[in-house]
């Protein structure tokens, strides 16, 4: 299935797996989706290779912001009427606290979502969705099909 | 600069790459090496791989990962740039993405870490595919610096 097919096929199904399976990179950070409550919810499985300080251990920083990024990509694509990946314009990702050795959770919202662009912010947590680990404010271009 | 220099960069290079990336299991992962270096600079090239896609109708790599290269360069910047060990957290980072990237292409990462004070660092970093005149993506980032004495090195859960 192409990532178009797999575009079609999660906004269909809510079923996010198609998509992890189209986008090689979402395979290699174990970065999926979920519907939780109607809204979409991403999720970056713990694996020993997406740890940044081996001492702590902790999380890597540019593992955060590859979740938050996707995070919004996942509830763009689910919000958007085209199957074209959204383009991201800029991010700014703000480090909260240390991430650990286990599974982080984002969920985004949109702040404005126009018909060109959308802002996006993006909350990432672990243990309680209170205290999150990292945030991001984001830009992207929708493309048109 | 006479080749009898390159002996001792190459030894450099090599503690850089064993402290940035054969210490960092991420930074590993992506197969990420030491590009250059000098005094506040620190330049690191991710190899293109398809398993770091994000788009496979495009073959370029995800966001996600050239966020990662971004910030490990930047971060080594500013290890490169204290006068002596400590150790660090990023507080926060800035990608404007200028320009697509291209598929089968390394990217690389200039970091210039231009002012550190007793708490914070401030840097500034490129990515592009070799040419630093047409970046793919510029960047911005703040970093705490924590003291050396661990008693008073807290702000992180255990």
């Amino acid at each position: 299935m192409n990532l178009r097919e797999a575009v079609v096929a999660v906004r269909e199904t809510g079923d996010f797996t198609a998509l992890q399976e189209a986008i090689p990179y979402a395979r290699f950070m174990g970065i999926t989706a979920e519907l939780v409550d109607g809204d979409v919810v991403s999720r970056m499985r713990y694996s020993d290779h997406l740890v940044g300080n081996a001492s702590v251990p902790a999380l890597h920083g540019g593992t955060l912001g590859a979740l938050l990024e996707s995070a919004a990509i996942f509830k763009l694509l689910w919000h958007g009427e085209t199957t074209s990946v959204p383009k991201t314009i800029n991010i700014t990702v703000e480090y909260l606290r240390g991430a650990r050795a286990q599974d982080v959770f984002a969920r985004a919202e949109f702040t404005r979502r126009g018909r060109r662009v959308a802002n996006v912010r993006v909350f990432a947590w672990q243990d309680d969705p209170q205290e999150p680990v990292a945030l991001a404010t984001a830009h992207f271009l929708l493309v048109q099909d | 600069m006479s080749d009898s220099f390159l002996p001792q960069r190459d030894e450099i290079r090599r503690r850089l790459e064993g402290r940035y990336v054969g210490s960092v299991p991420h930074n590993r992962a992506l197969n990420l090496r030491v590009a250059d270096y000098r005094p506040e600079h620190l330049s690191l090239a991710l190899p293109y791989r398809e398993d770091l896609v994000g788009n496979p109708e495009t073959g370029v790599l995800h966001g996600g990962c050239i966020t990662s290269l971004i910030d490990a360069t930047c971060g080594g910047a500013v290890i490169l740039s204290l006068v002596a060990p400590r150790r660090i957290a990023t507080l926060d980072l800035r990608i404007d993405y200028v320009r697509p990237a291209l598929p089968h292409q390394e990217v690389i990462c200039d970091a210039h870490c231009y002012k550190v004070t007793r708490h914070v660092a401030f840097v500034r970093a490129a990515a592009h595919h070799g040419d630093k005149a047409s970046p793919i993506a510029t960047a911005s980032g703040t970093f705490v610096v924590f003291p050396d004495d661990n008693r008073s090195s807290g702000g992180e859960p255990e």
